[in-house]
């Protein structure tokens, strides 16, 4: 026994990539198993837990219920490609500065989602980041840190658009 | 070990980043899942839908014959029992004659996709023979076996009761007398539901043989069909080793140069936070010499105590690889986490205490049943726990426990952040709140009359040093502005206390050995990089950044000239894991007595050079300096190539063994002995909606004593992190299955991230972290653990908010809407539904 495979087109993190995949493969199977971009994890197979979630044109999306062939003809970005060529996104820096991550797992959902707020939202408030994660379980921080971190790189990313000062990497 | 005050550090004591925590952040750890091997095959094992049944028979020939499957395992070809606690090895790897719950895994296969794998296990035809199962601890306990109610394991004696794992009864002190003295006494039964620990890694374990040419031949000739137990039998005969070669194995090899070919060795990475453990079990039950065996522990997205010992996935890709003679992935879906499970006991407590008008306790007695699950697991340890971890921080003249596991039809139960202390703590606490509302005592200053001290013994004799639980106490009442607002919010609205203590690692081992407990291999060269190899499991408690700091700080190295490589049996040294809260204490020994050999020597080599005496040389910040004139300094690297040029290669070796006589001389008296304890005290404040019975948590303060904070961000995190999970398992967390009446009997009611609920960004309450340092004379520069101790006070500093709030007690957990509403309105009935009375001797601010 064996599955067919079918070739899918996708552009990721602004590569245009090709991969024979079964037909019915998500878009984290195909990212993960087939073009190695193993940064967005699978926590729960079924759209619960957020660990998945990459951006879609923009948008966050739960890429281990999207059908691989949602896809093709949009813009996907997974945490592999939320840095820009000066280095990390502040929300990935502001990330290792206040700890927001433990064991890591939920950190590229979360990214990815935060990555998102901050394009529409630069200054979230607390509670403005707390609802826009409500999609992304985490197991081991209580959110705290995850929010002080958010809330930050918004702080970070404003100094940087008013030129008023240089980003912070205490 | 002297005190050093934090002007004297560099490093510890600061906030600091992780060393591992870019990488995270920027997708680039390698989890296990993340790993490909060539030619990879991917496992499935297939579960019993039956949650007892005797397995008749199992015919895997159709699931053999299918195209691209490679390797088809069942229990009898691992027959060796197993169990993390040696005492009680009371499981095989897949089930041999008798399945005990639904998920019990029965046979493995191997193929080449996900979708064969799949298609494999439908083929295979396994025979049941049902048998009565039983969910109900107490049903299980009274049973006396036979065809009609037969017990899950055979009994450990003749006339016992199979379905008993352990049984402990200790008392101290004149009980009677205690509460006969006694001018208060409290009695009720609380029931502790388990949860399951959820993290957000499924299970994940890669197993490759590397064995050219046997290994791989046999593995062909098997997955060509004739395969049976019999030629398992051969392949580990052939392979393991653990004997000399018969000389008519090694064919003619009589030849010039002919060699015996390499014996195999087996590969296994696994998301386990013990791979040690993990070593050691795969050896014994696949029969590999030790010495052919290598765990691989790579990142582990979250354990919490679910990943700790041995599971059926590790067993199976190492024997389906050897089978097939390629490597094997299995992942486990997010249904099988929870049916694994290995998380908290259900704990069904009655608890009796007593106290002096004043507020002393006199006497506490303790009576648990633990509804242990299919198997034993931890479970021997856990029901100890159930009793001796609960002794301090308050002085107890007399204490009995009574505690029994009992062994029920459904996943095995074992530990989880904060073992078996978690739930005891819950009913003891609330019996506290109870005893200081009965005496008009604010319940505060009832918690610092009973306070123990430190350097002290508790009641069942364990030793305890350092003790910061006052300053936690005075840290949550200040913070949450107690003094004001405890018992003078409006109705609905509570604020709640509660105390505890936790180990810092157990003094014994799992196994008993004379062993170090863990040790730290450093390396130093003319580059100035530091290499550290650490047995320890990072497991996202910062365990590789700890020891990143430790060096950094000794051998006055910057963080980034650090590089630690951790979690692989071939190449690090041994630890016993990431569990007990042990790692901060033990590895931190272990890797200050390597880095101060490795120091002595630079310094000695940079005296010499300046021709001063070696106690003048200062290693600090990337410099060796001078210390009667910092002025006079040399680049640290400079240093290290002196000390390279004197000695030769720099390489230093540090282990840590616990001190052995910090306990009574009792049967047990070593199972709850740590070198030091942490202590913790929360303030929870609550909002009780009357009408739903939806109880919010709006804050939790969370004091911890962790003798000495050695990165801040991470003692935080770890506060954070563990109040959070209280939370859950205060509000709305329940491992719990369905009964007859609700679909079929032993099925998980909720085994999805979805259906199990754990809080989001949105329920989790603000958390404030109030760091205390008590400085332990023990432990590295006085750290204690920070892991797991501030869990405990969650749940009782809820409870006892939610009575500060409405006037009524719930001893069920989860303090879920229906819960909570139904004991809402008996109060209503009841007209006891009001804001409690004050105590008598609650001082305002104005007051003091």
């Amino acid at each position: 026994m064996s599955t067919s495979l079918e070739i899918v087109r996708l552009t990721v993190n602004g590569d245009l990539r090709t991969a024979g995949v079964p037909p019915h493969w998500t878009l984290l199977e195909t990212l993960r198993y087939a073009m190695g971009l193993t940064g967005s994890k699978q926590g729960c197979d079924k759209g619960d837990c957020g660990a998945c979630t990459v951006l879609v044109d923009g948008e966050p999306t739960l890429s281990c219920i999207t059908p691989v062939w949602e896809a093709e003809g949009h813009r996907v970005t997974t945490v592999e490609g939320l840095a820009g060529p000066d280095g990390p996104h502040p929300v990935q820096d502001a990330f290792d500065r206040y700890g927001a991550g433990q064991c890591g797992f939920c950190t590229p959902g979360v990214l990815c989602s935060a990555a998102a707020l901050l394009e529409r939202t630069p200054t979230p408030s607390r509670r403005e980041v707390k609802e826009a994660l409500a999609g992304n379980l985490c197991r081991c921080t209580g959110y705290t840190k995850i929010l002080d971190a958010v809330v930050d790189a918004g702080r970070v990313l404003a100094e940087r658009t008013s030129g008023s000062g240089e980003a912070s990497h205490g | 070990m002297a005190e050093k005050a934090q002007s004297d550090f560099t490093i510890v004591g600061t906030r600091q980043r992780k060393v591992d925590g870019l990488a995270k952040a920027m997708g680039r750890a390698r989890y296990t899942d993340d790993i490909a091997l060539p030619d990879m095959l991917h496992g499935k094992i297939l579960r019993s839908p039956h949650p007892h049944a005797r397995i008749l028979s199992i015919d895997t020939s159709a699931a053999e014959a299918l195209e691209g499957v490679h390797a088809v395992v069942t229990g009898r070809e691992m027959a060796v029992p197993y169990g993390v606690i040696p005492w009680t090895p009371d499981e095989y790897p897949l089930c041999v004659d008798r399945v005990r719950y639904i998920g019990d895994g029965v046979a493995a296969v191997a193929a080449i996709d996900e979708d064969t794998a799949n298609e494999a296990l439908r083929r295979i035809r396994v025979e049941y023979e049902e048998l009565p199962p039983v969910f109900d601890p107490f049903e299980a306990l009274e049973s006396k076996g036979g065809d009609d109610a037969p017990y899950l394991h055979e009994p450990r004696k003749p006339g016992w009761n199979g379905n008993i794992t352990k049984v402990v009864k200790l008392e101290f002190g004149d009980l009677e007398e205690g509460f006969r003295g006694s001018d208060v006494i409290v009695e009720h039964d609380f029931l502790f539901e388990g949860t399951t620990h959820a993290p957000i890694e499924p299970h994940c374990a890669i197993g490759l043989w590397e064995a050219d040419p046997p290994g791989r031949h046999e593995g062909v000739a098997f997955s060509e069909g004739s395969g049976g137990p019999g030629d398992t039998e051969a392949i580990l005969r052939r392979s393991r080793g653990m004997e000399p070669k018969d000389q008519s194995d090694r064919g003619d090899l009589d030849g010039e140069g002919q060699l015996p070919p390499p014996a195999g060795q087996l590969t296994v990475w696994s998301s386990t936070q013990v791979p040690h453990y993990l070593h050691r079990e795969l050896s014994r039950v696949l029969g590999l010499d030790p010495a052919r065996v290598r765990v691989i522990q790579p990142p582990v997205g979250g354990a919490f105590g679910g990943k700790s010992e041995p599971f059926d996935l590790e067993f199976c890709v190492g024997l389906l690889a050897m089978k097939a003679g390629r490597p094997v992935k299995i992942l486990y879906t997010r249904e099988e986490v929870f049916y694994s499970h290995r998380g908290r006991h259900p704990f069904h407590m009655k608890y009796r205490v007593g106290a002096t008008r004043d507020g002393r306790l006199t006497a506490v007695d303790a009576h648990t049943v633990l509804d242990g699950g299919a198997y034993a697991s931890f479970g021997l340890v856990t029901t100890y726990y159930s009793g001796q971890l609960l002794t301090a921080p308050y002085q107890m003249p007399a204490y009995r426990f009574d505690s029994t596991r009992v062994y029920t039809n459904k996943p095995a139960c074992g530990p989880k952040r904060g073992h078996g202390s978690v739930q005891p703590r819950f009913a003891f606490e609330v019996q506290l709140d109870r005893i200081a509302h009965e005496l008009r005592i604010d319940p505060i200053e009832l918690r610092r009359r009973n306070f123990m001290g430190s350097d002290t013994r508790t009641v069942n004799e364990l030793r305890v040093t350092s003790n910061g639980f006052l300053e936690c106490l005075d840290a949550v009442e200040e913070a949450s502005g107690w003094r004001e607002r405890f018992r003078t919010l409006p109705f609905g609205r509570g604020l709640g206390v509660a105390g505890s203590t936790y180990i810092s690692g157990t003094n014994y081992p799992i196994y008993p050995n004379d062993m170090p407990q863990s040790a730290v291999q450093i390396q130093i060269d003319r580059s100035g990089r530091v290499a550290v190899f650490s047995g320890a499991s990072e497991i996202g408690q910062g365990t590789d950044s700890m020891v990143a700091y430790l060096a950094a700080e000794e051998l006055g190295v910057p963080l980034e000239y650090v590089r630690v490589m951790a979690g692989d049996t071939d190449f690090t040294p041994v630890d016993l894991g990431a569990y007990s809260s042990r790692v901060t204490f033990m590895l931190g020994n272990a890797c200050l007595e390597a880095a101060r050999k490795l120091k002595a020597k630079v310094r000695e080599a940079v005296a010499d050079h300046w021709e001063c005496p070696a106690g003048q040389v200062l290693l600090a910040g990337g410099w060796a300096l001078h210390a009667p004139d910092t002025g006079r300094k040399m680049p640290i690297r400079e240093a290290f190539v002196l000390a390279e040029s004197r000695f030769g290669t720099l390489g230093a070796v540090g282990s840590y063994n616990t001190p052995k006589d910090v306990h009574g001389d009792y049967r047990g008296g070593t199972i709850g002995a740590s070198p030091a304890y942490s202590f913790t005290a929360h303030v929870a404040e609550v909002d009780v909606d009357v009408e739903t019975g939806q109880v919010r948590v709006d804050r939790i303060w969370v004091a911890h004593d962790c003798g000495r904070a050695l990165n801040p961000v991470l003692v935080e995190g770890q506060m954070e992190g563990s109040a959070y999970m209280g939370f859950g398992e205060a509000i709305m967390e329940e491992q719990v299955y369905k009964d007859a009446d609700h679909g079929r009997a032993g099925l998980h009611n909720a085994p999805s991230l979805l259906d199990y609920r754990i809080p989001t960004s949105l329920d989790t309450p603000e958390l404030t972290s109030l760091i205390v340092e008590s400085i332990d004379p023990e432990g590295p520069y006085g750290a204690k653990e920070a892991g797991e101790g501030p869990l405990h006070p969650a749940i009782p500093a809820i409870a006892n908010a939610i009575f500060d709030a409405v006037g009524v007690r719930i001893d069920r957990l989860p303090f879920s809407p229906p819960r909570v509403w139904r004991a809402l309105e008996d109060a209503r009935a009841g007209g006891e539904l009001a804001k409690p009375a004050a105590p008598n001797d609650i001082r305002t601010k104005s007051e003091l």
